[in-house]
């Protein structure tokens, strides 16, 4: 009997779902969303951070983007934007779009295949003259790009030096907007001209970024919000609080730490919220030109005493990913399988053997519990880079380093770095785009200015270089896991753990499907609709 | 008295030069600069961006070229542009300067409105249970952060009436203002009411003491008489002392208040500004909050003579 009602319940609740009517999106109402601090500017290509790219990346469009409607940005779900269609020559070093013509800017200027041109000749650096930006943080990841040509208003080719697959998905990412080329960079900064389903109305620091619905936006019905009204809100708990109460429909993405998450279901029972890795994983930066860790010995000892569920189960209650430099499976694209992590120095299950391991190093290198080696532990004085390090710190005890905590002003900490005035650094490395071109490029490769550690490993180049130019996706996956180890085994910024932190929304909030493999991108909110 | 004035008056200009070379050269002494801050940002050290825009900002010029030309600005009314919104900075002050004027205003307003009577009732009633009660609030007003007080307040706001006081943009009317502001200017009146009502129970038992107030009992006059007629006025020369100093120092209780509440004043501002080394948002800013000082101390000055007809200015 219990069976069978049971089974009549099972039912009923299965018709009441597949009876559930799908509804209509509906048109209007005021989207409130917390932002957390006061973004650097409004302009997207000169900043790197997701402050700008979330509130900002609804005013531009891309020539192609990332599928808004998939989880999972990958190069095999790429979708038109600005881009009616693409395609490549038989050398696969030329990459043309032909241009959409109904398009327009905010300002009511037809957008044209210039405008292209020049967004790409400034970032690149192709052209450094131009004034629509004054600075290009991402430069590196058009090191292959030689040429943008145009034909006629519609048409424009990227040429580049190699045949480069990854082309196409740094042109999807949501870092990649197309400017305005007649608009001057101080504009682009506070009240940028974009293309997008929304123009900005008003970027007053410290209080307001408040977005109003493009009319004329090219894809018609879209979107279906009048106003994104993003309040700045520095004080989290402030923000936390004015979620709960309602007055914000969203938190900003991945506010809501695991600690902090069942305080917010518990004030705000109806809340939505979604558990997701951001692409920013903590990483220690350790300085190899200088005494003590210019010893490879002394830097294969910090390693092996990294217990990396230690950092995940304080810092996140155990829901960190472990992955070594690119973002592990099955949410990351590129990142190396479980089985081959395991081989990798600091990776081990066995942290007791890796440990005396370590210590056996130090011991002949001299060090033990009465002499312990003296060290700083450098970090930006922020709470999220603090945390690790204190957590090192108490990890490094176990091998006979005594380290203290050098909290670094934010303002200069890069320029420390560069100027390797440190020993050991916590750091954290986000990634606009899962994938290895624009992450080893930016953060390994020789030449690049995002190369705080300046890491120089030529045999490191020529594999970035390999895999960049690998055509097929199964041996460029085999490259990059090759560097992925060469890095881990070189304690090239050894990993200590992927991030992965929650965002909430209001249940009233419909159409936004967050993107696993990236923070970054997805923040067109032209699908997005209140159900009120 | 003229000439007394006109002393002061000059005495207020040579501090407000000497504050402002201090402030000038405090900030550079500071490392980093905006150009680092930008880049640094942007997650990049290059030395040929940050060169550029060190030299479109004019922050590669000598110091004193700097000085003259933020002073000769000043002098014409011209503050300059801001270094991040890269607007002209009057435009980035002065919208926020009522805003903080309203919460500070509020906040001494109530910090008055709670000190002073309270301070006159803990005395009066010494010893009694009513002033061991008045006594312990005003320590806890002393001695609780503000920050951790504000939190508690919104928690409070969020338990009882469902919602927080998040500072809408364009309030409208006095009672938009006191309804946003209200609370804020509690939290950060609350620790100048507790000094002031502190001040006032030892300046009153002191006066209450004195021989005139026997007198003025033994003449028949009313409690409230004596309290408030005769020994108030007497007892209040130091209250106002500290009024106009906790008016200066509000400014950074105004600080951590305005962050708690997310009301975007001009103390929470010049912190950021001060974090973005947003030289002209500084500089315009501590100088208008020295001149507030000042003048506040010279209003102060003056207040001493309307209180105590013996005290006379001489030239």
């Amino acid at each position: 009997m219990r069976k069978r009602m049971a089974f009549v319940a099972a039912s009923l609740v299965a018709l009441g779902v597949a009876a559930t009517p799908v509804f209509a999106q509906k048109a209007g109402g005021t989207l409130h969303i917390s932002h957390r601090e006061n973004p650097p500017s409004a302009s997207i290509h000169e900043e790197s951070t997701i402050s700008v790219n979330q509130p900002f990346m609804a005013v531009f469009n891309n020539l192609v983007v990332f599928d808004p409607n998939e989880k999972k940005n990958s190069p095999d779900k790429i979708v038109p934007d600005l881009a009616e269609s693409w395609s490549w020559d038989a050398t696969n070093t030329k990459l043309t779009f032909k241009l959409r013509t109904d398009v327009k800017w905010h300002d009511g200027k037809p957008f044209t295949s210039k405008d292209v041109k020049c967004t790409f000749d400034a970032v690149s650096g192709i052209d450094e003259k131009l004034d629509i930006m004054r600075k290009s943080p991402r430069r590196i990841w058009y090191v292959n790009l030689k040429e943008v040509t145009t034909n006629g208003d519609s048409e424009v080719t990227f040429v580049l030096g190699r045949p480069q697959p990854s082309f196409l998905s740094i042109l999807a990412a949501g870092y990649s907007p197309v400017y305005s080329c007649h608009v001057d960079g101080r504009v682009m900064r506070s009240k940028p001209i974009g293309t997008g389903p929304f123009k900005v109305a008003e970027f007053k620091r410290n209080e307001v970024i408040k977005l109003v619905k493009n009319p004329d936006y090219f894809k018609k019905g879209r979107p279906y919000l009048d106003v994104i009204d993003w309040k700045i809100v520095p004080n989290r708990s402030t923000r936390m609080l004015g979620f709960q109460t309602g007055q914000f429909d969203m938190t900003f993405d991945s506010d809501v730490s695991f600690p902090m998450l069942k305080d917010v279901m518990d004030q705000k029972k109806d809340a939505v919220c979604e558990a997701r890795p951001t692409n920013v994983r903590s990483d220690i930066l350790i300085n190899r030109d200088a005494p003590p860790f210019d010893n490879p010995d002394v830097r294969r000892a910090l390693v092996d005493t990294i217990d990396f569920r230690a950092f995940s189960q304080i810092l996140s209650q155990g829901h960190h990913l472990e992955g070594a430099a690119m973002l592990p499976p099955p949410y990351g694209v590129w990142g190396m399988p479980k089985e081959m992590l395991a081989t990798l120095p600091g990776h081990g299950t066995d942290i007791a053997k890796s440990r005396a391991e370590a210590q056996a190093i130090m011991k002949k290198l001299g060090y033990s519990a009465d002499k312990p080696l003296k060290i700083k532990v450098a970090t930006r004085n922020i709470a999220i880079y603090r945390d690790p390090a204190v957590i090192l710190i108490d990890q490094l005890k176990q091998i006979y380093i005594e380290a203290d905590l050098e909290p670094i002003d934010s303002s200069v900490w890069y320029n420390k770095i560069a100027k390797k005035d440190y020993q050991v650094g916590m750091n954290l490395t986000g990634g606009g785009v899962d994938d290895p071109d624009t992450f080893f490029y930016e953060n390994f490769y020789s030449k690049s200015e995002r190369n705080y550690t300046s890491y120089n490993n030529p045999e490191v180049d020529k594999l970035i270089d390999a895999q960049s130019a690998e055509t097929d996706s199964e041996k460029r996956k085999k490259l990059v896991w090759e560097i992925e180890k060469k890095l881990a085994e070189d304690a090239a910024r050894p990993v200590i753990g992927h991030n992965f932190d929650n965002t909430c929304w209001d249940p009233k909030m419909k159409g936004l499907k967050l993107q696993v493999n990236s923070i970054y991108n997805g923040w067109r909110f032209e699908d997005v609709w209140l159900d009120k | 008295m003229g000439a007394y004035l006109v002393r002061r008056l000059l005495l207020m200009a040579l501090t407000l030069f000497g504050m402002s070379v201090l402030i000038f050269v405090m900030l550079r002494l500071v490392p980093g600069d905006i150009a680092d801050i930008l880049t640094n940002a942007s997650g990049i050290s290059d030395p040929k961006e940050k060169a550029k825009i060190a030299h479109d900002l004019g922050i590669d010029q000598p110091i004193l070229v700097q000085y003259g030309k933020w002073i000769g600005g000043l002098a014409r009314g011209d503050l300059g542009f801001a270094y991040v919104s890269e607007q002209p900075a009057i435009d980035e002050i002065l919208p926020r300067i009522p805003i903080s004027g309203k919460l500070a205003g509020m906040a001494l307003f109530f910090a008055v409105l709670l000190g002073v009577p309270l301070g006159v009732i803990s005395a009066v009633r010494q010893n009694t249970k009513l002033d061991y009660f008045l006594r312990v609030i005003s320590l806890s007003g002393l001695s609780l952060p503000a920050f951790w007080l504000g939190l508690l307040v919104l928690m409070g706001s969020v338990h009882w009436f469902g919602t927080i006081p998040i500072y809408n943009s364009d309030p409208h009317g006095f009672w938009d203002d006191v309804a946003m502001l209200g609370l804020p200017a509690i939290v950060v009146g609350f620790r100048s009411s507790a000094l002031i009502m502190r001040l006032t129970r030892s300046s009153m038992l002191e006066v209450l003491r004195q021989d005139y107030i026997r007198t003025a009992r033994s003449k028949g006059a009313s409690m409230f008489a004596v309290n408030f007629k005769h020994a108030l006025r007497n007892a209040l020369l130091p209250v106002v002392t500290v009024i106009g100093i906790e008016a200066a120092f509000l400014v950074g209780g105004l600080i951590v208040t305005e962050t708690v509440f997310n009301i975007p004043g001009v103390a929470r501002f010049l912190v950021e500004a001060i974090l973005w080394r947003d030289y002209p948002i500084v500089q315009n800013l501590v100088m208008l909050i020295a001149f507030v000082v000042v003048t506040i101390n010279f209003l102060v000055d003056m207040a001493y003579m309307a209180l105590d007809p013996r005290i006379k200015y001489s030239d």
